[in-house]
């Protein structure tokens, strides 16, 4: 509706716009015609002038009639206004009396006068031309609130020159008044010097001599020499120093700016084909480097190395993510993807190349030599690898992975021997890897469920104390383990000298080796959700045992796969004996203290015998019943805090109600208010621990209840009233400024509101500051 | 160039009026004067000025020489660490003008305070030493009167016994400033000494068995727990005090700032005596049979009470029930004792065990065992604990931190252990025992430093009467006492019910409740029960009355509103079919 309402209003206004410019021509045509009759009648009314009225009534009547026949009648005001020479007796009327003035009639004569000058004439011209009217003056009211508006601005204006200063004086931490007080207190030593002036001839002699030195007598003057080095950097130095930098600047923007461009290309074959560039480059360099600069070589060299390293421990290259999964199931029928993947492997071997340099070459040698003879891992250079300390894995004895070493040497002497039986030997070597790290995880499970086993012997054997719980015993071979390990280790060498002849045999254990993967990834599937809070309870449990850790703990070979199976065999043995856990906690390992005193008097704390009896009692007994009725009392204690379920059903209420009649669940279930579950309990990883969950009521009183302003939360509050103010903790100058008053004022002093000067000086300070800021930053070039 | 500062000298006397007296040199400095002012040009002057403020600021000295080490003296890391009172927190992003500066000026404030205290430390001078054996010599070897021959005279000279054979095991407490000993033994016999001048205060016989003795806040007063009732005594053995609410009292523990004497009884009631007003402040009966052990921990005035079912429990006076129930043997609990720091706390029990906690995550640290068990413990200011098995006295270093395999120190004393304190401030262990008092020096036990203001060891009679009203103006109320000191820091988050709820129990009634409406008794019969029980009905659920009225009244109003804005729609669309005249 609205809408047709408003398109009609449209239309109109159309209409009316359309009419508007009609009307306007019209009025324009009239004044014409006007002007026509107007010149007209002057010059008839010149002519007739000794003509009498009756040809003027006439014409009057037959204007009328004409008029009339035209449908619209010309009403015309009969009205006497102005005197003539000739009036009729019936209508007084002047002539042009309906029609309006126009400019251009006035104007007609100004042509004419020469006395105007030609500006004028322009102005009023182009005042002809132009059709707007022009306003009329404002009405008394609107041009007073105009003028207030003014004077009302300036008045702000005038005002907010305060607002800086009032501003920061809300804002100061101190304000001291009345203002402008001169410093109180001893004056710093320069001001009292420079305020001192050489009075006695001995003063003045000496002075005379410093001066014909040039030497400085005031602190604040430099010597001629120092005030030469200052003036060193003159405007056209700091000039072109800038317009270095500009350069600078400018090329560091061009090259980020081709860096991210470059970044963008998605082109796989382009980042190749630079990357192989660089690379090259690179290790160019690094040529050249070695015969320049040894000892930066080396440093390259090892960071090279490094970078080698963080190749090999990434899965990067390894085949083994999504793409290469994928890859692998194609590979069966693709050419392509075979390539890709062979392709992809080339290059992890390429960036896990060692590089040969002239630096390590005799080295390599003997390593070749023993290389060639045997795959042996040589522990003779153990010190010699040991040089990047930053590598913690590179540590210890079994620090270099027996088949990291074996890759090295067997990739030397790849690339000593032919290239087309080095890859095969290359494809080899890896094959025997993978089946070396099953066969060590192999090796590990056995011995960790070999491990496992003992505890549990130990678990169900009778002769164990109370004192050593399984939990500790499991733990202290697990940390035997580290000690057995290195035992181990050197088993594990002989053994991984056979290994080439057991390499049929291999293959079996390898199948075997896999389903004992797939058992182990169904073990960590399960502990996944205990071993974080178990980690916590052998922190402990480490923290308990640590100086018989300390010292085995570097040896101890860290070897990813140990340390996850033991924690999982952990895991289990937790999930088994999740009931009794309490007792764990409670007997902890214990360390036995030897005394070389042993006490000669019995204790007799308990003088009176029924007591005795009853702590001996409690003695034989000690352990049975207590740990139990505690967790009772907690288990109490947790269904007390739980949140009660309210029913509010009432029985009989829409369905039969009576003796042995129960309320139906549904209308149970309906009726039942259910209340959010208590937030968890503090004590809720503390199984030997009762916290109570109860409010201090007592403490709430005086604490705060409620944000004060500023503060968007309890932290940035809570900080900042973290620190004590008292002199109890703290120093005399630090209680003095923390309560510090917020206004000083001079005791009789009269303050004296802030005059307009205050402005101006503040001001100037800060004009001065900024100088002196600037000029600072000159000094310091 | 010559003579700048008398340049500057003009300038700061500009508009003087008053001129120095005349003397014989002075017509010559006038000229020099009138020279120079001809000479000194301006830019010079102000050039001048500039490199004065530049050179006060970095603080030259007049002859020009620079400063070696400019700036403030660097304070170690470490030490200022150790002054750190919690983290800052981080600052938001946009944040308002006023919680900026809020922010920025509490922070200056802290860290100032900080590195003031770290700077101050300084000026601690004394430095705490150990024990050290030959090499392949055990400490725990060395015998007292070895020691007390190899040091000074005056601290050998604190090594002593006392035999008092007579009035049976003794308990022991030292004063807080160390310089004072109560003796209390069991057969009743009191005594306090200054043990330093070896000066008797006062001895007495209060004709009761005495189980427990404990200095109040100064070495004025002290309390006696006897066998019916608690006395309080001053130094000159008058009776002060005999409290009856407090009766079969064993063990006592006083906590200096709060100045609350708390006993544990044979009754299994744990009452809190405010001491500076003599008023109860607290009884909680534990319910956990008779308690006998007792120790505070000093960081947080919380008391832990040990037990015969192998628990320790945490008390406040706020709360009727314990505020931490731990099970740590599995046995009783024979001893307990907390470290200064609150940090550790060492029990042993009838299982014949030693534990380490660390108290504020009630977690176990270490386990030990001792052949013979502990009957009592005591923890030293710098950390060293003494164990009593028997009739010898252990002592232990660094028991939470590195496991230990055998003691540090060992002495045997003539009777069986009965009480165990270490005396603050001094390297001596004060043990009570069948046949008297031993002092044994502990090297390493005390704290070397002491706060003046606090506990001053050499403090005179004055100065202790200062303190005393200090420390009373200081006083802690009670209330504060929680698990948490620095809970008083932080936001009440509680809702408003709860602090409502807490508002009732603590006035007694609800200040919000609405009051019944109890009808006016009229005379004449017209106070009928049926009238009365109309009277009540006219007023019975007024408030709810009002709310359903304006309720109503809303959903009324709602309802106009939108079939008026319907009859609006309706006429504007202006599109009535023929139909729209059956409509109603």
């Amino acid at each position: 509706m609205a809408k047709i309402s408003k398109k009609k209003v449209s239309k109109k206004s159309l209409k009316k716009s359309t009419k508007a410019p009609d009307k306007v021509t019209a009025v324009v045509y009239d004044d014409e015609e006007d002007l026509n009759e107007a010149d007209d009648n002057i010059t008839s009314e010149e002519e007739d002038e000794e003509d009498d009225g009756g040809d003027e009534r006439k014409r009057q009547k037959l204007l009328e009639a004409i008029s009339a026949l035209g449908g619209k009648r010309k009403k015309k005001l009969g009205e006497r206004s102005e005197a003539a020479v000739h009036m009729s007796e019936f209508t007084v009327n002047a002539e042009g009396e309906g029609d309006k003035i126009d400019l251009a009639e006035l104007i007609g004569t100004i042509e004419e006068t020469p006395a105007v000058p030609a500006r004028t004439k322009k102005q009023l011209k182009s005042l002809q031309q132009s059709k707007r009217t022009i306003e009329c003056p404002l009405s008394k009211q609107e041009s007073e609130r105009i003028q207030r508006d003014v004077a009302f601005q300036k008045a702000s204006a005038e005002a907010s020159r305060w607002k800086g200063i009032i501003g920061q004086n809300q804002r100061a931490e101190q304000l001291i008044f009345p203002l402008n007080q001169e410093p109180s207190g001893p004056k710093p030593m320069e001001r009292v010097v420079t305020g001192w002036k050489a009075q006695t001839p001995l003063e003045l002699e000496v002075f005379a001599l410093l001066s014909a030195n040039k030497q400085p007598i005031n602190d604040p003057i430099l010597t001629p020499a120092e005030e030469a080095s200052l003036k060193a950097m003159s405007l056209e130095e700091a000039k072109i120093r800038r317009a270095e930098l500009q350069k600078a600047r400018a090329l560091q923007s061009y090259y980020e700016a081709k860096a991210r461009r470059e970044r963008k290309i998605k082109s796989k074959k382009f980042h190749k084909v630079q990357n192989k560039g660089k690379r090259k480059e690179l290790i160019k360099q690094f040529e050249e480097m070695v015969k320049a600069d040894p000892a930066a070589a080396l440093e390259e060299l090892n960071k090279i190395e490094m970078a080698r390293m963080q190749e090999r421990m990434s899965l990067k290259h390894q085949n083994s993510g999504k793409w290469a999964k994928s890859k692998a199931i194609m590979a069966k029928y693709d050419e392509g993807a075979r390539k890709a993947m062979q392709q992809q492997l080339e290059v992890n071997k390429e960036l896990t190349q060692k590089l040969v340099t002239s630096l390590n070459n005799e080295e390599e040698k003997e390593k070749e030599e023993t290389g060639e003879a045997e795959v042996i891992p040589d522990f003779a250079n153990d010190a010699e690898q040991g040089l990047d300390s930053s590598n913690p894995w590179m540590r210890g004895k079994l620090s270099e992975d027996l088949t990291d070493k074996e890759i090295m040497i067997v990739d030397l002497t790849a690339e000593e021997a032919t290239a087309n039986t080095a890859e095969k030997e290359e494809d080899e070597e890896k094959a025997e890897e993978v089946e070396e790290t099953e066969q060590e995880t192999l090796l590990r499970e056995f011995d960790s469920r070999r491990k496992l086993r003992q505890a549990e012997e130990a678990k169900t054997g009778p002769e164990i104390c109370v004192d050593d719980e399984v939990e500790s015993k499991d733990e202290a071979e697990v940390l035997d383990a580290s000690d057995k390990e290195e035992e181990e280790l050197s088993k594990f060498t002989s053994l991984f000298r056979g290994l080439t002849d057991r390499h049929c045999d291999a293959e079996n254990e390898q199948a075997e080796a896999a389903a004992v993967g797939s058992h182990m990834d169904a073990q960590l599937e399960e502990g996944l959700m205990r071993i974080r809070t178990l980690e916590d309870v052998e922190l402990l449990i480490h923290k308990g045992s640590a100086t018989d850790e300390a010292p085995a703990q570097p040896q101890l070979p860290p070897t990813t796969e140990t340390l996850p199976s033991a924690t999982l065999k952990e895991g289990k043995n937790r999930k088994r004996k999740r009931g009794i856990q309490l007792e764990e906690i409670l007997t902890k390992e214990t360390k036995v203290i030897q005394v070389q005193l042993t006490p000669t008097v019995e204790d007799t704390e308990d003088s009176n015998e029924k007591l005795d009896q009853r702590g001996l009692i409690k003695e034989a007994f000690a352990g049975d019943d207590v740990i139990s009725d505690f967790l009772k009392d907690k288990r109490k204690q947790e269904e007390a805090g739980k949140p009660k379920v309210d029913e509010l059903t009432l029985p009989g209420w829409g369905e039969w109600g009576g003796m042995g009649l129960k309320p139906s669940r549904n209308k149970r279930r309906r009726f039942r208010v259910k209340t959010a579950p208590a937030p968890p309990r503090k004590d809720q990883h503390l199984p030997s621990v009762i916290i109570s969950e109860k409010r201090n009521s007592s403490i709430s009183l005086h604490q705060v209840n409620s944000l004060p302003f500023p503060f968007e939360n309890h932290a940035q509050f809570e900080s900042t009233i973290r620190s004590p103010l008292g002199r109890t903790w703290n120093t005399e100058r630090t209680v003095k400024k923390v309560t510090k008053p917020k206004v000083v004022t001079q005791l009789g002093a009269i303050i004296e509101p802030m005059a307009r000067e205050e402005l101006i000086k503040d001001k100037k300070q800060v004009s001065v500051g900024n100088k002196s800021s600037v000029d600072l930053g000159k000094r310091n070039y | 160039m010559a003579t700048p500062g008398e340049q500057t000298v003009k300038d700061a006397h500009v508009g003087k009026k008053k001129k120095p007296p005349a003397r014989y040199w002075q017509d010559d400095v006038e000229q020099t004067e009138q020279g120079l002012q001809h000479r000194g040009e301006k830019p010079q002057g102000k050039r001048k000025r500039k490199h004065e403020e530049h050179h006060t600021n970095e603080k030259n000295f007049i002859s020009g020489k620079l400063d070696p080490f400019p700036g403030p003296a660097p304070v170690p890391e470490d030490r200022v660490q150790k002054f750190k009172r919690k983290e800052k927190t981080k600052k938001p992003p946009r944040e308002h003008y006023k919680l900026r500066d809020i922010i920025i000026r509490s922070e200056e404030a802290s860290e100032m305070a900080q590195k003031q205290a770290a700077r101050f430390d300084l000026l601690l001078p004394e430095d705490a030493g150990f024990l050290e054996g030959d090499e392949d010599e055990d400490t725990c070897t060395i015998s007292q009167e070895d020691i007390a021959d190899a040091v000074d005279i005056t601290s050998g000279a604190k090594y002593f016994n006392l035999k008092l054979s007579q009035f049976g095991p003794y308990r022991v407490d030292y004063s807080k400033t160390g310089r004072h000993l109560l003796l209390g033994g069991r057969r009743g016999h009191v005594a306090c000494i200054d043990w330093q001048s070896k000066q008797l205060m006062c001895e007495i016989n209060v004709m009761e068995s005495v189980n427990d003795v404990k200095w109040l806040h100064s070495e004025t007063m002290y309390a006696v727990a006897q066998k019916k009732w608690l006395y309080i005594y001053d130094s000159n053995g008058i009776e002060l005090h005999c409290i009856r609410k407090f009766n079969d009292v064993l063990r006592m523990q006083f906590l200096p700032y709060h100045f609350l004497l708390a006993t544990a009884s044979a009754t299994s009631f744990l009452q809190y005596l405010d001491v500076s007003v003599g008023k109860e402040v607290a009884a909680i009966c534990t319910k956990t049979g008779r308690l006998d052990v007792m120790c505070q921990n000093p960081h947080n005035a919380i008391i832990h009470l040990g037990h015969p079912n192998g628990t320790v429990t945490l008390w406040s006076p706020n709360q009727k029930e314990a505020l931490v129930k731990m099970l740590c043997h599995q046995g009783g609990v024979r001893s307990v004792t907390v470290d200064r720091t609150g940090i550790y706390m060492v029990t042993s029990g009838m299982d014949k065990k030693l534990k380490v906690y660390d108290i504020r995550a009630f977690k176990p640290l270490k386990s030990y065992f001792l052949p013979a068990g502990a009957s009592s413990l005591s923890l030293s200011q710098r950390g060293l604990l003494s164990a009593a098995t028997g009739d010898i006295v252990q002592v232990y270093r660094d028991v939470w931190s590195t496991p230990v395999t055998k003691p540090y120190m060992a002495h045997r004393v003539q009777g069986t252990v009965w009480g165990l304190h270490f005396c603050p401030f001094e390297d001596v262990l004060g043990v009570g025992h069948g046949e008297g008092f031993s002092s044994m020096l502990v090297p390493g036990a005390g704290e070397p430093n002491f706060d003046g203001l606090d506990a001053n060891p050499y403090r005179s009679a004055k100065q202790r009467q200062e303190w005393e009203v200090k420390a009373l103006l200081e006083k802690i109320q009670p209330e504060l006492i929680s698990l948490d000191p620095s809970e008083l820091g932080q936001v009440d988050h509680a809702t408003f019910q709860q602090r409502h709820q807490d508002r009732v129990q603590a006035l007694g009634f609800d200040p919000l409740a609405e009051e019944k409406f109890v009808p006016k008794y009229k005379k004449k019969g017209r106070s009928s029960a049926g009238g009365v029980e109309r009277r009540k009905r006219q007023v019975a659920h007024e408030d709810q009355r009002d709310v359903i009225r304006e309720t109503v009244e809303d959903k009324m109003k709602v309802e106009k509103e939108r079939k008026e804005k319907e009859k609006k729609k309706a006429a504007l669309s202006g599109q009535t079919s023929a139909l729209d005249r059956f409509k109603r």
